[in-house]
């Protein structure tokens, strides 16, 4: 469903059966076929507008009064895409002025901004246009609103890929992180504009101070540590232990008491690693035993809902020594 | 939706709900009975665009819940051969609308229910889908050209339903195109390359895998871990990081564990006890969350997510395609489903 509220008709709407310029068009009833099998009491307003509306389709018109009309349609139900369509091909066949499209389209985005109908239909304008200088700001917009709405972050991320128009974006990432440290749509969107710039070994370094600065601040943000474990892994070929600063962070962090799951998990998936990596026998069983430690801690403590997941872990720790 | 058109004349007691659990069993058949019934009409012509899948969420709640017989089979195939597109094979959601991947899949899941594939053209439907993949793998969801992994998981669900997988698409490079929406980040995936993991699109991508025997492309442990995060102290599960939790995550969520085989790694119990909070014991029906009004959509995922945690009184569910496993099983189909470990 849209977010919008659409029924706030305003007093002066004039039916279309009493415009005249609108006299030579038949109304066209909604066929329900032999027996009604949907009988629906449709609301006079919703009735009129859609049954001009399958008129006008009827007669393939093509015409301003037409690309008004489904502006009414839409307003009534900004989810009926079969509208949307029409709507574009009444404005190819007028050729009609694209950047008003846009204009018009601003205004529905900002009261349907949830509506995938509305999106798509804004992304193939800008596609016929072949212009996206006002793409950016649109959704810039859209997520000061809603700063996780996953439909204007889709449409940023085309725009962005389609127009190459990557340059400022980790600016603009950086003040919604800023915003809000625990902006998961944000964290997301630096990895997707690192990645096209290339993860050097020395923006991987820089990415790594930056997210341990973050939970310095934030230490429970799923986020900023889901972010730090996809960064090391692709520096790292898949690992997150060979970091020293790293590990070094980690292990303050816990000697000063914080028991954040992240930061456990974060410490078990290290420990595993290198215990698993380790030749010498005795160092295996150290790490080995943090491993069963920090699990046990969290499947009584910390994570207890999770209490299965942790048990799977230790398990399967246990299960590849012994096969080692 | 309004399914009074499709209901057989109605004798349900609701007051004689005996269940011995807290599911308020009889008022949710009789919800999804008399939808639309008494709701204003303003909300059922909003909801045209999207009936087919009405039609699926409450016919298949109902069969879950053994109700099946209190709508009308005959009226219900009727409607859907109208609806199918004569020159695409697609189907529309409701008649005078333009045809969809979505509803071309609510279409067959719901003739699958009633063993009535035979009804309609089933070559149209595989022409259809196989018309809309693209060079890289991924699909549209119709002929304007939008692409998300949504539309992967009808076109193979459709095909599969239907029998007919082998030689109707580009399988490898339509796995290809699902695991390049994978997110290094967190093992999720989302609707295009380089989208945010969420969970909705993890069940279309996991659902995907267990349809095209990929699920070994999967790291299980890293995407489960995720998706366990999802459940939150009151035992409802979200389907991103800091949002509400919702019924339709505790389906989204709960059938991507199951099919990964990691079910057990939530609190099965909490979220049993989140789910029936979102009932409405007045009219029947879940909500999102909640205190909140419930719809059909939400209804066909409680109950389903209920049926996966083995709810007594209700059908099993097959948590790849949201049908009754009876029906999956008439039609020979066997999606993967990996082992508890």
């Amino acid at each position: 469903m849209s977010d919008s509220d659409s029924d706030d008709w305003s007093e002066e709407w004039i039916p279309y059966s009493q415009r005249a310029e609108w006299a030579d068009v038949v109304p066209l009833a909604q066929d329900d076929g032999e027996r009604p099998i949907v009988a629906i009491a449709y609301s006079p307003k919703f009735r009129e507008v859609f049954d001009y509306f399958r008129a006008i389709i009827a007669h393939k018109e093509k015409s301003p009064r037409a690309l008004e009309l489904t502006a009414d349609a839409l307003q009534l139900n900004p989810a009926n895409y079969t509208v949307w369509q029409y709507r574009r091909d009444i404005l190819r066949a007028l050729g009609s002025d694209l950047y008003e499209e846009l204009d018009y389209l601003e205004e529905v985005i900002r009261d349907n901004a949830k509506n995938y109908q509305v999106w798509h239909h804004r992304r193939v304008i800008v596609e016929m246009l072949n212009n996206p200088s006002k793409e950016l700001e649109l959704t810039e917009v859209a997520l000061e609103r809603d700063n996780k709405n996953y439909h204007a972050w889709q449409h940023r991320q085309w725009a962005i890929k389609a127009f190459d128009l990557y340059e400022n974006e980790l600016t603009f990432v950086d003040r919604l992180i800023a915003e809000d440290i625990r902006n998961n749509s944000a964290w997301n969107q630096r990895f997707f504009v690192l990645k096209h710039f290339g993860l050097t070994p020395e923006v991987v370094q820089r990415e790594i101070q930056y997210t341990m600065n973050r939970i310095r601040v934030v230490k429970n943000n799923e986020s900023a540590w889901n972010y730090l474990g996809g960064i090391l892994r692709h520096g790292d070929h898949g690992t997150v232990n060979r970091n020293v600063e790293v590990i070094s962070f980690c292990e303050e962090l816990y000697a000063s008491g914080v028991r954040s799951p992240y930061l456990l998990a974060f410490l078990i998936d290290l420990y595993k690693e290198q215990c698993l990596q380790q030749t010498n026998e005795a160092d295996a069983e150290v790490l080995s035993k943090k491993v069963y430690n920090l699990c046990s801690d969290m499947s009584k403590n910390h994570d207890v809902v999770r209490r299965k997941y942790w048990q799977y872990v230790a398990d399967q720790l246990k299960l590849k020594l012994s096969e080692k | 939706m309004d399914f009074t058109t499709f209901a057989k004349p109605s004798t349900v007691d609701t007051n004689n709900d005996k269940s011995n659990s807290d599911l308020h069993f009889w008022k949710h058949v009789e919800y999804i009975e008399n939808h639309g019934k008494d709701q204003d009409d303003f909300e059922y012509c909003m909801t045209e665009f999207l009936r087919m899948s009405g039609i699926y969420w409450g016919v298949t709640a109902l069969d879950i819940m053994n109700q099946l017989d209190r709508l009308d089979r005959k009226s219900i195939i009727d409607f859907i051969r109208r609806c199918q597109c004569p020159v695409t094979g697609g189907f529309a959601p409701c008649e005078g609308h333009d045809p969809h991947m979505l509803y071309t899949l609510s279409a067959i899941q719901i003739l699958c229910i009633y063993d009535a594939l035979n009804e309609i053209d089933c070559e149209a439907v595989v022409r259809y889908v196989s018309g809309l993949q693209q060079f890289d793998g991924s699909f549209f969801g119709d002929k304007w050209g939008e692409v998300d992994t949504r539309f992967s998981f009808c076109a193979v669900a459709i095909l599969t339903l239907l029998g007919r997988m082998e030689g109707t698409i580009n399988v490898e490079r339509a796995v290809k195109f699902v695991m390049s929406c994978c997110n290094q980040t967190d093992g999720g995936f989302g609707s295009k390359p380089g989208a945010e993991s969420h969970a909705g699109l993890i069940y279309c991508c996991v659902g995907f895998l267990s349809l095209t025997q990929s699920l070994h492309l999967l790291d299980i442990d890293k995407l489960g871990w995720w998706l366990c995060e999802r459940q939150l102290t009151s035992g409802g599960l979200n389907g991103r990081p800091e949002k509400l939790p919702d019924v339709c995550y505790s389906w989204w969520v709960l059938s991507s564990l199951t099919i990964m085989g990691r079910l057990h790694w939530i609190s099965a119990d909490k979220l049993k006890e989140f789910i029936l909070s979102c009932q409405d014991n007045e009219t029947g029906g879940f909500a999102d969350r909640t205190g909140n009004l419930p719809d059909i959509f939400h209804t066909l995922f409680g109950i389903g997510a209920l049926s996966l945690l083995g709810f007594e009184g209700l059908k099993p569910i097959n948590p790849t395609l949201c049908m009754p496993q009876y029906v999956i099983d008439r039609l020979g189909i066997k999606p993967q489903i990996l082992p508890k470990p």
